[in-house]
């Protein structure tokens, strides 16, 4: 059995303990929202937070995430989370939308760690998370349209 | 697990409504046979079934429907791939309607020739040449503006006021003179009453309130917090993953496999052999994919291809000397070329492509009582279901789809074979009992497994004269046909000509007086199909670089020598200018900086690009900026117009600066975003895009801002490295 934290909630896994956190994620516990794009860490259509900071899940066993607090896009639900997917709504940042929830937990990760990052600092961080439909432009204008309202609410508390 | 949509009390025998263009209302006959019934109660696609429909109080026709708490449901005809479909169809049913955004919600409709078909495909339901918007523009504000005119009429009715003197305005119809007021909702059951009038009189232009305003996209929610159902997404009961071992070459076949360890791995539940390949069936994915591991197939490639893409380039060049069939002549080419005062050619070629779209292909479909179902994120409706129909033994109105969102299609979806889902459907067929299956192709099936984009060989000549204009032009395209072999290919190929093989040359709008534009189709078990804006994805880096050749031939500014020769296409002209300007052409760049332009239609809209390109230290092309003009007739949705070119341009960029399918010994080399590399956010230039007002009809914008960017950078380069570029993607010399 493999015991999984994931959204806060504890699951115990009768599964392969080599089955990548992505499958576990997506066909055992029907956490849809982190996708598959290509198995091998290049895409970043997988990502979701360990322990608050993204990783790819298609190439993490489950095994791997024992013991540590799992996040994905359906749990995710910080302020920055929020500015964040205001940020995206505001700016109509998606398109077919297959690639933002790996996006969305990136961004976040950043903005967690940097709250006012230059484009050199959002391509450096965003660069593993492909969007096929080109949605770059936004993204860049999104997460610093996001950065500037936290700091606003951070400046107001 | 899907439940039926409830039959509304009133139903109406709405009669053809014939307007203006020609089009027709799809009309909703109750009782004339079956009656497939769009998935409703949600704000998606996908979550069919999650509850069951509220009952609809007011239903005109079949994609307009007003629930009593005040939820206006529009019936979307097409598949949500990220082009904003959802958005921009319902915008034209909001606008006639009156409503308010917020009350909009989008439906997925069936699959139903009858009533949700392509109105320029004739009854063929699917999504693609980016029509959408165009074909469906008069369509929706119709099925829109009768809605508006029943609840008007009833509000009359009940208020005892004259119709003529009933506001209609963000879901609300009021009275101004007896204060009277209502909400959609609340006369719902009245307008359901009313008769459905022959004719509805659309607004202006000028009246719009929502066309051409800044709308939030309708899938927002949605697909910012995982809740968007893919196919990737589906789970039902006692679902079986698939995944299949497909031939290492084009025109391999399985000879024999054994099955025995694959069986081992936990989680597989058997093994088949179809047409295709060999599939394993699993109660989870990485069952399925681990079991694919472990199976062994031993493949008969003694009639597989084995061409490298040296190879196809080397015999197409030979080709290019044969016989080819004329797509547009006028003039004396030959003449005119002897007696130029100067001559110049060329020679390009460009991969195969991927679509690679994010999400890669898959499909879900069950055998039932009567028939079978299928959950998609479906493109090609009327065609899929013939073709499934076909392998399973059913009826075409037997195949039930379920829409589902897309993550990405490129043109990948819709396949004239319907290859994904003839696949799923010999599985199913195959498959102990009648559970559901999920077809999932991992990234690696989805790049190795063909349906490219064709790998295109040009020549071209020009003649100029002592000015330095164009005299002469031949231009020659050796490679293979997209249409032949498909349903289209009576309409698209003739004399020899695919049309999709020389769009974007035999139109060329330069105006040359003596003009050749030809093509040799070849023939090769490498399978192809459209991809984003098909033709014009090589024709406009040939036509639009070697303009830019004779331009530098003549000494003269690009812009300036086009604008010569445009005369009498004010559209292309207005879209070159409009860039140019903005771009701020003729301008100071930094050291190391150089613009280069490129003009091009496709689909009926217009787009010029120019791009502001630079050398990096280690050689790398970075495009720092493009400025994007686009003319698509009446912006109805400027922002997702906005994101199209954007997107659209930038997915250009990837196959213009890095990406290709090459083949070896008839392997494909590249099988995942390591080997087939495409634009990450790093590579993104900035963007800059203006929109040419316009009260002409709306034309598609998901395709035109594709074909443009490679000839813009690659003309760019030039002015950079003095050096012409005949390949893509564009590789500087060493
Ligand atoms: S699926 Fe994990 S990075 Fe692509
Ligand atoms: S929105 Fe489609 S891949 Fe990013």
């Amino acid at each position: 059995m493999i015991k999984l934290t994931v959204n806060g909630e504890s699951h115990s896994l009768d599964v392969d303990p080599d089955m990548p956190l992505l499958w576990a994620l997506r066909d055992v516990l029907g956490l849809t929202g982190t996708k598959y794009g290509c198995g091998i860490a290049r895409c970043g259509a997988c990502y979701v937070h360990m322990d608050g900071h993204t990783l790819p899940s298609c190439v993490t066993p489950v095994s791997a995430a024992e013991g540590k607090a799992i996040t994905t896009i359906e749990g995710v639900d910080s302020d920055t989370a929020q500015a964040v997917r205001t940020a995206w709504a505001e700016l109509n940042v998606v398109q077919c939308g297959y690639c933002q929830s790996g996006q969305i937990m990136s961004a976040i990760d950043l903005l967690n760690g940097n709250a006012d990052p230059d484009d050199a600092a959002i391509n450096k961080a965003m660069q593993g998370n492909l969007c096929r439909c080109n949605t770059y432009a936004r993204i860049r204008q999104a997460i610093r349209q996001a950065a500037a309202s936290l700091r606003a609410q951070g400046g107001e508390a | 697990m899907n439940a039926p949509f409830k039959l509304t009390r009133r139903q109406f025998l709405i009669r053809s409504l014939s307007t203006g263009a020609g089009l027709t209302l799809a009309l909703y006959l109750p009782g004339c046979g079956r009656e497939p019934e769009a998935d409703t109660g949600t704000a998606g696609p996908g979550q069919a079934g999650a509850r069951i429909a509220p009952e609809v109080e007011f239903e005109p026709n079949a994609f307009v429907r007003i629930l009593p708490d005040d939820r206006v449901e529009v019936v979307i005809k097409h598949l949500e791939m990220g082009q904003g479909t959802f958005t921009g169809l319902a915008t034209l049913v909001a606008e006639e309607l009156d409503a308010d955004w917020s009350q909009i919600v989008p439906v997925p409709a069936p699959a139903d020739p009858e009533r949700y078909n392509n109105l320029l495909w004739g009854k063929l339901q699917g999504t693609g040449g980016s029509t959408a918007i165009a074909n469906a523009y008069t369509q929706m504000r119709q099925a829109g503006a009768t809605a508006r005119h029943m609840l008007v009429q009833a509000a009359a009715a009940e208020w005892g006021v004259p119709a003529a003197q009933i506001q209609v305005s963000k879901g609300v119809l009021s009275h101004a003179d007896s204060g009277r007021k209502a909400r959609f909702g609340e006369l719902a059951a009245a307008a359901a009453e009313q008769p459905v009038p022959e004719e509805v009189l659309l607004k202006e232009p000028e009246e719009f309130t929502l066309i051409g305003t800044f709308l939030p996209r309708l899938d927002n929610a949605a697909k910012l917090d995982g809740s968007a159902v893919y196919t990737q997404d589906i789970q039902l009961p006692d679902m079986r993953v698939a995944v299949v071992a497909h031939p290492p070459r084009f025109g391999a076949k399985v000879r024999g496999f054994d099955a025995s360890a694959a069986k081992q791995v936990r989680g597989v539940i058997e093994v088949i052999e179809i047409p295709t390949g060999v599939a394993v069936l699993a109660d989870n994915t990485w069952s399925a994919i681990k079991g694919r591991e472990a199976l062994e197939v031993e493949w008969d490639e003694s009639a597989a291809f084995r061409m490298s893409s040296e190879e196809i380039l080397a015999d197409y060049r030979d080709r290019a000397k044969g016989p080819a069939a004329v797509a547009r002549s006028e003039g004396d080419t030959a003449g005119a070329l002897e007696r130029a005062s100067t001559r110049l050619t060329a020679a390009m070629h460009m991969p195969y492509l991927a679509h690679a779209a994010m999400e890669p292909l898959n499909c879900v479909m069950q055998l039932t009582e009567d028939g079978c179902e299928i959950w998609n994120g479906e493109q090609f409706q009327t065609v899929d279901q013939q073709n499934v129909a076909r392998v399973l033994g059913l009826e075409p109105g037997q195949v039930k789809i379920n829409m589902l969102y897309a993550g990405g299609s490129f043109g990948r979806r819709a396949n004239p074979h319907s290859d994904y889902l003839v696949e799923t459907a010999h599985i199913v067929k195959s498959a102990q009992g009648n559970a559901p299956v999920k077809l999932v192709w991992t990234r690696e099936d989805d790049m190795l497994g063909g349906y490219y984009r064709p790998f295109y060989y040009h020549e071209l000549e020009a003649g100029l004269d002592g000015e330095g204009m164009p005299v002469a032009w031949r231009h020659r395209i050796v490679g293979q046909s997209i249409m032949t072999g498909t349903v289209m290919e009576g309409g698209m190929v003739k004399d020899g000509v695919d049309a999709t093989s020389v769009e974007g040359a035999a139109n060329l709008p330069y105006a040359i007086p003596n003009l050749e534009v030809d093509l040799v189709t070849t023939e090769l078990p490498v399978t192809v199909q459209w991809w984003r804006s098909v033709g014009s994805t090589h024709t406009a880096f040939a036509v639009e670089t070697f303009i830019d050749r004779l331009a530098r031939a003549a000494g003269r500014d690009p812009v300036d020598y086009r604008r010569g020769l445009l005369r009498g296409h004010p559209r292309h002209l207005g879209v070159l200018e409009l860039a140019a300007e903005k771009a701020g052409w003729g301008r100071p760049l930094p050291e190391g900086r150089a613009r280069g332009v490129a003009v091009h239609e496709s689909f009926n809209s217009y787009v010029a690009e120019v791009a502001e390109v630079s050398i990096g230290d280690n050689g790398r092309i970075n495009v720092e900026r493009v400025v994007i003009a686009v003319d698509c007739g009446v912006a109805v949705n400027p922002d997702i117009i906005r994101a199209q070119m954007e997107g659209g341009m930038a997915y250009g960029l990837s196959a213009a600066l890095m990406s290709e399918i090459t083949l070896e010994d008839g392997q494909v080399v590249q099988s995942n975003f390591d080997g087939y590399e495409v634009l990450g956010i790093d590579r993104m230039p900035e963007v800059e895009v203006h929109i040419v007002p316009s009260t002409e009809p709306p034309t598609g914008v998901g395709e035109p801002a594709t074909p443009v960017i490679a000839p813009a950078v690659a003309n760019a380069l030039s002015v950079l490295t003095g050096e012409d570029f005949d390949r893509l993607p564009l590789r500087l010399a060493v």
